[in-house]
């Protein structure tokens, strides 16, 4: 069985990115060294972007299992353009020790 | 030179009628002034605890730990439908009531009615105790007496809010013209959550102080605009719209010209394809008219209004239709529980749950910065060797919060009821 939807079939090979809360891929980020990060963006970026069209087609209601995996998926490349685009660095700078955690998260 | 107006007497702060003098810290930093504001503070005013949302149904309830006041509270929807508040424990031995694996961490959940795990008492929807284990051994019981403890609860626009004290004035004439303003705003369609919550190594006020200010934007969050962009933001510094107070509440209006940006070429890639950023998602959903409250200067490049609702309560309304709320929950003199909680029209696909995704973790990472510049203040500050710090005139509403927190210090100590700071009104 795959992840993903067929189309995004090669996606699988970051089918561990497919987190369904943001603590815990926040979590996954902050365990990742930034090649990892890096590479996980290059490959998953221009995906999201050429699929937007078909991203809002994809009603929530009675989603299928597949498309909310990719909706994970799509998440976590949220949390990690941070690290990518801005910081340039794993961890928010001078954020030391603190942490600020999902208590609350959408049942999708 | 401003960009924008400022009122005719020259300042936000002198017209106000807040002083211009270096402002004191030492409001933040002993244990003794903490026990001071507890009692003179947080023991009088209307605290908001939760939305109506939280407890749909008959018998739905969440707890809320509050320290600064030395209890945790049930809040429960009862049988008629009412939103009732009680203190959390049980008549019989002070067992907390309403808890679930651990003791100080807060529970929600629906019921028919509440039973105490330690021996089983029960009472209903209403508070009133309708069972005692072996009710023969006790001693001329009348369980009449032994009802759950109220405590004052009111609800504005949807958001609950408990007050310890019996006299205070009703939660309606408290959030006065401000909240005034907000009401009929379309709280009630926002209601998809994400609610973020961090422990803070810092006085409540100082955590409020770094956002009732966004003077220091375009510096501690440089780095979170494109190269050329944040430069220039640098360089052009930051003014408010425009700043309001009345009585101990106050807000700010901002510009956000992010939301969606002139040039999409100053936002960053993932920004590009989702459309959404720190301002929130650029195509704002039709929530329909809102009320007169928000956007005061009535200006086009309006962005966000951040309204402070004394003592730890905020409401930011943002211009794409969707709001935030912060709370700063003190637990000692040197350390407080913040929480964030974002507020959106329900997404219906997978493109607008991921916009909503970006606003809500831009949101984080900027809370992230915020929070640990925070600790290193208030490890500075404590050392006592510098006080008398020179506050400017994009920091009012700091000046104003110290100023309205020693006044209810000083006028519970003197007995009288708070009565702050005389102000003018900015509108």
């Amino acid at each position: 069985m795959s992840t993903f939807p067929p189309q995004f079939a090669d996606l699988e090979p970051f089918a561990e990115w497919a987190i369904p809360s943001e603590r815990n891929r926040y979590a996954k980020r902050l365990d990742s060294s930034m090649e990892e990060l890096q590479a996980f963006y290059d490959a998953v970026f221009p995906r999201m972007a050429e699929s937007v069209e078909y991203l809002k087609s994809v009603e929530l209601d009675g989603i299928s299992d597949e498309d909310e995996r990719l909706l994970w998926l799509f998440s976590s490349l949220v949390t990690v353009s941070f690290p990518v685009e801005v910081w340039h660095q794993v961890r928010v700078p001078d954020s030391g020790a603190s942490s600020f955690d999902a208590v609350v998260e959408p049942a999708i | 030179m401003p960009f924008f107006p400022k009122p005719a007497d020259g300042s936000w702060t002198e017209h106000f009628g807040l002083d211009t003098a270096d402002v004191s810290y030492d409001d933040s930093v002993t244990p003794e002034h903490y026990e001071r504001e507890r009692d003179a503070i947080f023991r009088h005013t209307w605290l908001n605890v939760g939305r109506v949302e939280q407890i749909p149904r008959k018998g739905s309830y969440f707890t809320k730990e509050l320290d600064v006041v030395g209890t945790s509270v049930i809040l429960i929807r009862d049988g008629a439908g009412t939103v009732r508040a009680f203190h959390n424990i049980c008549r019989h031995r002070g067992n907390k009531l309403m808890w679930q694996d651990y003791p100080r961490e807060e529970t929600s959940g629906t019921c028919r009615q509440l039973t105490c795990k330690y021996h089983g008492w029960r009472y209903d929807l209403e508070g009133a105790l309708t069972f005692v284990q072996q009710e023969s051994e006790f001693f001329d019981l009348d369980m009449a007496d032994y009802g759950l403890v109220p405590v004052r609860c009111e609800v504005w626009e949807g958001f609950i809010f408990v007050n310890l004290d019996a006299d205070a004035p009703p939660l309606q004439d408290y959030m006065g013209r401000l909240g005034a303003g907000l009401e009929g705003y379309p709280f009630d369609k926002m209601t998809q959550v994400h609610k973020y919550r961090a422990e803070i190594g810092s006085n409540w006020k100082l955590f409020i102080d770094a956002f009732v200010e966004f003077y220091h934007a375009p510096v501690l969050h440089a780095e979170q605009a494109e190269g050329e962009e944040s430069r220039k933001l640098q360089g052009y510094g930051y003014e408010a719209l425009s700043y309001d107070v009345d009585g101990p509440h106050a807000m700010v209006s901002s510009w956000g010209g992010m939301s969606p940006p002139k040039d999409e070429s100053m936002v960053k890639p993932i920004e590009r394809v989702l459309r959404s950023g720190l301002f929130g998602v650029w195509d704002a959903p039709d929530v329909g008219e809102l009320p007169p409250g928000p956007n005061p200067a009535r200006h086009h490049a309006w962005g966000v209004d951040s309204f402070l609702f004394f003592p730890n309560f905020m409401v930011l309304i943002w211009k794409p239709n969707w709001y935030l709320t912060y709370h700063y929950w003190p637990t000692s003199h040197n350390t407080h529980v913040f929480e964030g909680t974002a507020y959106f029209v329900p997404p219906t696909n997978a493109y607008e749950r991921l916009q909503q995704e970006l606003a809500v973790v831009t949101f984080k990472e900027f809370a992230l910065q915020d929070g640990n510049t925070l600790e290193a203040t208030q490890s500075m500050i404590e050392g006592g060797y510098v006080d008398g710090f020179p506050l400017c005139d994009q920091e009012v509403l700091l000046r104003h919060l110290h100023t309205v927190c020693r006044s209810y210090v000083d006028d519970h100590e003197q007995g009288r009821r708070p009565t702050p700071v005389k102000i003018s009104s900015a509108s």
